[in-house]
């Protein structure tokens, strides 16, 4: 499996990140090297392996619903890059 | 001198009032300012010495813990509130954390004094520091060379003795790479044993905070301090903390060694070999009793990672996107403009790398040949630690195939990616190790790695502090320190 500039200038885009031809040039030989590494792991027998997401046998922990947090939407909306009426500005979605 | 002193030693000074905290904080920011390492992104200078001013206090009062008035770096991935916390990243240059992390709170309420926050990595992505934003860390013992990452800042900063201990984060070998490249020791506990609210996530079932310390005596100190349970964070384990010096004398005579042979092929440089095989023999001569382990899919752990820590870093890292925090392009166009912008300029490569990565891998029809089989891969590798925890009590074996290399010496990714080749099992195990000075090699520190079972760090932390009082190898310092 071996990746083409286009295909990563693709993956780029669904991943939110904007690159040039000669980025993309670079990403494309870095990628496939990475691809090429993992390649390896299908030398190796899964059948019957359970899939292992996290290190703990631990399931999620549940609790009480009670509010434990204190509004701190002002000290939130003070280090957004633009706000107005606590709201995060970004440009015009729909007119 | 002062900053000669250990953590044990200092929390006795400032307990007899040899000196003060004020003092001794003056002392390391005299040094720091000194210093042309790059270990730190922010010095908090004023922060420092109001809390010192405060420590002394509570020491006069009588008031205070063991821990009260001693220096330390903070690895500058942990939120502090009201204080700038970049990940080493652009992207999170303007973000002044709005909250303290759990540790930060917790290393706050013990009367700590925060000297400032340390050199990474990006977003914690990286082997070597080269991939901070703010530009390279030398290696104490060698300007020319790397202190190895993520956390280089914490590992050269203790090193030189910039502080008298720093915090760290371990995803792939983050504390435990860097602490053998700079000859300190380094402990990343089990997964869970530490919180990681306020902690910024790069690969979330991979990532834990540690003590970056001096000694493993200090390591202890310090867990002390860091461990335990944390209601906002969901994988954090709730179980008690022991006291982690309680059984640092502890005769270690009959513990079980287990060397996996692995970890000694092909890749490994002889120096290091040579030093850690020296370290084992003296181990032998304290009463351990040696024998070889197998770790059959050890040499599976890369690819593993890089798949693992992709996947979870690609959607961990989709919420910096310049909405509502960090770096904001210029005049966006629209929304979409506004994303690809932000993160294109704030990204630095190998974290795009990393992310582009992620986002294949865990796209339709990829998910079962990439992130699947890779959590497949994940079970067997555990599966190899826990046989052999059934016959031996820690395993031990190199951090790191080489020590300490050249600035700008490694160019391509995967290149890089092997030097955590025998640290990042242990993270997709979930498992605690450490790293501990064993000697040097042409006159760089080679660490020893030791990996404990779950939950066991007294064990590694015990079996640390015996070889540190038969050998010196960690009060060894670089020169003109």
């Amino acid at each position: 499996m071996s990746l083409d500039k286009k295909q990563v200038k693709e993956i780029a885009q669904l991943a939110r990140l904007n690159i040039n031809d000669s980025e993309a040039q670079r990403a494309t030989a870095e990628l496939n090297n990475i691809l090429h590494l993992m390649a390896e792991l299908s030398e190796i027998d899964t059948k019957d392996v359970e899939p292992m997401a996290h290190p703990l046998d631990m399931s999620q922990r549940l609790r009480e619903d009670v509010i434990s947090e204190t509004d701190l939407s002002e000290e939130f909306q003070a280090i957004a890059p633009k706000t107005g009426k606590k709201h995060f500005l970004v440009p015009t979605v729909i007119e | 001198m002062m900053h000669k002193f250990s953590v044990a030693e200092l929390s006795k000074g400032l307990k007899n009032r040899d000196f003060s905290s004020v003092e001794l904080t003056k002392h390391y920011l005299k040094r720091i300012e000194r210093s042309d390492l790059n270990a730190f992104i922010t010095v908090t200078e004023d922060l420092a010495l109001s809390q010192a001013r405060e420590a002394d206090s509570r020491l006069t009062k009588g008031n205070a813990n063991v821990l009260t008035g001693i220096p330390y770096a903070h690895k500058d991935i942990f939120c502090t509130k009201g204080i700038k916390t970049s990940a080493g990243s652009k992207i999170l240059d303007p973000f002044i954390s709005p909250y303290d992390a759990t540790l930060s709170y917790k290393l706050n309420t013990e009367g700590m004094v925060m000297l400032g926050k340390t050199n990474m990595d990006e977003l914690a992505m990286g082997s070597s520091n080269e991939n901070s934003y703010y530009g390279p860390v030398n290696n104490p013992w060698d300007k020319k060379r790397v202190p190895g990452g993520s956390s280089g800042g914490s590992a050269a900063a203790v090193a030189a003795r910039l502080s008298a201990f720093a915090t760290g984060t371990d995803t792939g070998g983050s504390i435990r790479q860097p602490a053998s490249l700079c000859g300190i020791t380094g402990l990343k506990p089990t997964y869970g044993r530490v919180s990681r609210y306020g902690m910024i996530a790069y690969a979330s079932s991979l990532d834990q905070a540690g003590p970056i310390t001096q000694s493993a005596e200090d390591a202890a100190l310090v867990l002390n301090t860091m461990a335990g349970f944390d209601d906002k964070d969901s994988t954090s384990m709730n179980k008690d903390v022991p006291d982690y010096t309680e059984n640092l004398n502890n005769s270690i005579k009959g513990l079980k060694i287990g060397i996996p042979k692995e970890y000694f092929s092909e890749g490994l440089d002889d120096g290091v070999a040579k030093v850690i095989l020296q370290s084992i023999k003296e181990f032998e001569s304290m009463g351990a009793i040696v024998e070889e382990v197998s770790l059959p899919n050890s040499a599976y752990a890369v690819p593993t990672y890089y798949i693992v820590a992709p996947c979870e870093c690609s959607s961990n890292l989709s919420r910096l996107d310049g909405v509502r925090y960090g770096y904001r392009c210029d005049d966006p166009k629209d929304l979409n403009d506004l994303y690809l912008r932000s993160r294109s300029e704030g990204f630095g490569e190998e974290v795009k790398r990393r992310i582009m990565i992620g986002t294949y891998a865990l796209s339709a029809g990829y998910y079962d040949a990439y992130y699947l089989k890779a959590q497949k891969v994940r079970q067997l590798i555990s599966e190899d630690f826990k046989k052999a925890f059934q016959r031996v009590d820690v395993i031990m074996g190199p951090v790191s195939p080489t020590t300490a290399f050249e600035l700008d010496a490694i160019k391509d990714s995967v290149s890089m990616y092997m030097a955590d080749i025998y640290t990042l099992s242990v993270n997709l195990a979930g498992l605690p190790g450490m790293s501990i000075p064993a000697g040097f090699s042409n006159n760089l520190p080679v660490g020893l790695q030791m990996i404990g079972n779950y939950w066991s760090e007294e064990v590694l932390l015990n079996v640390a502090h015996q070889f540190q009082t038969q050998t010196d190898w960690h009060v060894h310092l670089p020169e003109n320190t």
